[in-house]
């Protein structure tokens, strides 16, 4: 009488061909495909490693920051649920450890004395300052190229997390016979075209972890990849939780609706 | 409405009501008395299915806009306010992003259903006509939608199809200034964009109510494409297909909601997470999915014009349906050769939709095959199906018998 599922499996067969033609477009990246690495957010149950988060903050500080801006995260997004968990203590501290521009005086003055401008310790509320006063700045201090904001890099390139993995642990390859290296550039099989301005970041026990991790190169990678697939999707654990919830109740709430259309049409099939 | 009107208001209110603006009356003969054919299968429930899908986005995006800022300097980190810091922003904007991938989906099965059962023929090619204006008002808010993220892939698609115009001989430059605002995709086409996005949908809604309109005159068209011819061969809409409607309604929730919930950015483009940059052109420009295969036929043109002269006319074409096919048969069931020809020109949309996704100069099969060529020949073979197939199929195709009345093949269990 109700034949569904052979219904059903049309409706998916079809879905589904519909979602391979895009997947198939994305899979045009022009670097090496990077291996897939096993993430604590894998899969629709998985979530952030609070201590990666940690860690991979504390790379990000050290290492990154000196040429690579964090414009969407605020101090107080390091508190937040879903993140790396540091306590309100923790981010008060942290930010007050950054210097901020501060805001007019009360005699609507913006520099000191001497002419400088004013600052101020930051705040929770502010955003994770910039080393530079602007993209030239920043241009100027890295021979002329500027290197991206890392808010969203994990979103931002094909590949995701992994890509940014082989990405930050595979420098030290000889560049194949074709390829010349100018001087300024660097080669890494996974950056598209080969050639990347940004030399190897990281070397064994550049950052010393507050938790005693060593600090392997692979290590600090994984962890500020942690990181930044947090600060791309910091609502992923909200997100996967919610999504949990609405799909048992949809399952639950479609088996309702199947009994009453069953009932509904029991004589008229 | 098809039929007199059985509505007895049984209250003083509504009886007042009655005598002055019978809107109840309305509503009552509407979606609760409606006589619909009592065949109809999932494919039909696709109607209710997009109504859900027209209100999602109206409601999801008029609440995206309490929060966004069109705005070239603005308009990147305000989408990442509304993801970070709006309450359920993230939800919000999921929702509408993956909503405009579900609609499309809805509205070509919706299309398809249309024209495998003969949807279109008469006495309904009103009904047929004001949904491909639909379907094209669809494109123009999708389009314009993807543009205000401001991301890479927004500025870039913007650039692309409003450069079409600048084909248009004499006047396009003229016709591209105008849409612009200026001498390029800048903040005037950001803003105008906006504000066309945001009154769009509530055209289409005004679409969606004649679109209603015409269908509820002659009603619905049904599998076997035959008359109703009494009222053995109907029921009420309410509640035998309001149920129906809500429990196919509720599967496709779940597929949108495992989008929205688990891959909310499967459907989109990594590089539209780069803010919009006009100096740095992305090296493969890409629509979203439900244009692609429009976007093979604009390629698959070496001419620029002839290209796009191509892309309006693939939609234009749409139009003409009802008065393409001459077969007085409605349902590919009964049509064995228009069936076969209906599974090809399906097949000829996902080869349109795959070349339209690969780079122009890509190739398939090892290297052999050019997807340009492919792209071509599919493009050919569209309008071939539309304006060459379409009228003469009935010529040299046998009709299988057709059932007398709805009712008994249902009652005997024959569909």
């Amino acid at each position: 009488m109700f034949k569904i599922m052979p219904r059903l499996a049309h409706v998916f067969v079809i879905t589904a061909a519909l979602c391979v033609a895009p997947a198939i477009a994305m899979s045009a990246v022009e670097g090496t495909e990077p291996e897939h690495q096993e993430w604590s957010f894998d899969g629709p149950f998985g979530l952030f490693d609070r201590a990666a988060l940690q860690r991979g903050f504390h790379v990000y500080k050290d290492i990154c920051a000196a040429c690579h801006t964090l414009d969407l995260v605020a101090f107080r997004n390091l508190g937040d649920a879903g993140g790396p968990g540091f306590t309100e203590a923790e981010v008060r501290a942290l930010a007050a450890s950054y210097m901020v521009p501060a805001e007019p005086d009360e005699r609507g003055r913006t520099t000191d004395a001497d002419g400088r401008p004013l600052t101020r310790e930051a705040t929770p509320a502010d955003y994770y300052p910039s080393r530079f006063a602007n993209d030239n700045a920043q241009r100027a201090a890295n021979n002329g190229s500027l290197p991206p904001d890392l808010s969203l890099i994990v979103k931002a390139r094909d590949g995701g997390a992994d890509y940014l993995y082989a990405l930050l642990t595979e420098y030290g390859h000889d560049a194949p016979e074709h390829l010349t290296v100018p001087p300024g550039q660097y080669y890494n099989p996974y950056f598209a075209g080969g050639l990347i301005a940004m030399p190897q970041p990281m070397f064994a026990n550049q950052v010393v972890y507050a938790d005693g991790t060593p600090a392997t190169i692979e290590q600090m990678a994984s962890d500020v990849t942690y990181f930044l697939a947090w600060t791309a999707e910091p609502k992923m654990e909200e997100r996967k939780r919610l999504g949990f919830a609405v799909i048992l109740f949809l399952i639950f709430f479609s088996g309702l609706c199947f009994l009453s259309y069953r009932r509904m049409w029991r004589n008229e099939h | 409405m098809s039929g007199p009107s059985t509505y007895a208001p049984n209250s003083g209110f509504t009886r007042w009501m009655d005598a002055r603006l019978p809107v109840l009356r309305l509503m009552h003969d509407t979606v609760i008395t409606f006589p619909t054919p009592r065949n109809l299968n999932i494919w039909y429930t696709f109607g209710g299915i997009l109504t859900f899908c027209l209100g999602v986005q109206l409601v999801t995006g008029i609440t995206l806009a309490m929060h966004y800022t069109p705005h070239t300097e603005m308009a990147f980190n305000s989408v990442e306010h509304i993801m970070r810091d709006v309450n359920y922003g993230w939800l919000l904007r999921y929702v509408h992003a993956n909503g405009g991938s579900m609609f499309f989906l809805a509205v070509y099965i919706h299309m398809f259903r249309g024209l495998y059962y003969g949807s279109y023929k008469e006495p309904r090619e009103m009904i047929w006509i004001l949904g491909v204006m639909l379907y094209i008002l669809m494109m123009a808010t999708a389009f314009l939608g993807y543009t205000l993220p401001w991301g890479q892939m927004s500025f870039w698609a913007a650039t692309v199809i409003t450069s079409l115009f600048g084909a248009i001989p004499f006047i396009g430059e003229g016709i591209m200034n105008w849409l612009w605002g200026g001498f390029g995709v800048d903040n005037p086409t950001l803003q105008r964009f906006f504000s066309l996005h945001y009154l769009l949908p509530f055209v289409i809604s005004g679409v969606v109510i004649l679109h209603i309109w015409a269908l509820h005159v002659p009603g619905n068209n049904n599998p076997l494409g035959i008359d109703v011819k009494g009222p053995q061969d109907t029921l009420p809409f309410h509640p035998y297909y309001t149920v129906k409607d809500l429990f196919y309604l509720s599967l496709f929730v779940i597929l949108f909601a495992l989008f929205v919930f688990y891959a909310p950015n499967y459907l989109g483009h990594t590089i539209n997470y780069i803010e919009a940059n006009p100096l740095v052109t992305p090296p493969h420009i890409v629509p979203e999915w439900y244009f692609l295969p429009f976007y093979a036929i604009l390629r698959a043109i070496p001419d620029k014009l002839m290209g796009v002269v191509a892309l309006f006319g693939s939609l234009l074409t749409l139009f003409f349906v009802p008065w393409l096919d001459r077969s007085k048969v409605r349902s590919a069931r009964f049509r064995p050769t228009y069936k076969i020809l209906f599974w090809v020109f399906v097949a000829d949309c996902f080869v349109l939709g795959y070349a339209g996704s690969q780079p122009v100069d890509g190739t398939i099969a090892g290297g052999a095959i050019s997807l340009l060529w492919v792209a071509r020949l599919a493009t050919a073979y569209y309008f071939i199906h539309f304006w060459v197939l379409m009228p003469f199929t009935h010529r040299w195709e046998t009709p299988r018998p057709i059932p007398d009345s709805i009712a008994k093949p249902v009652l005997s269990g024959a569909s």
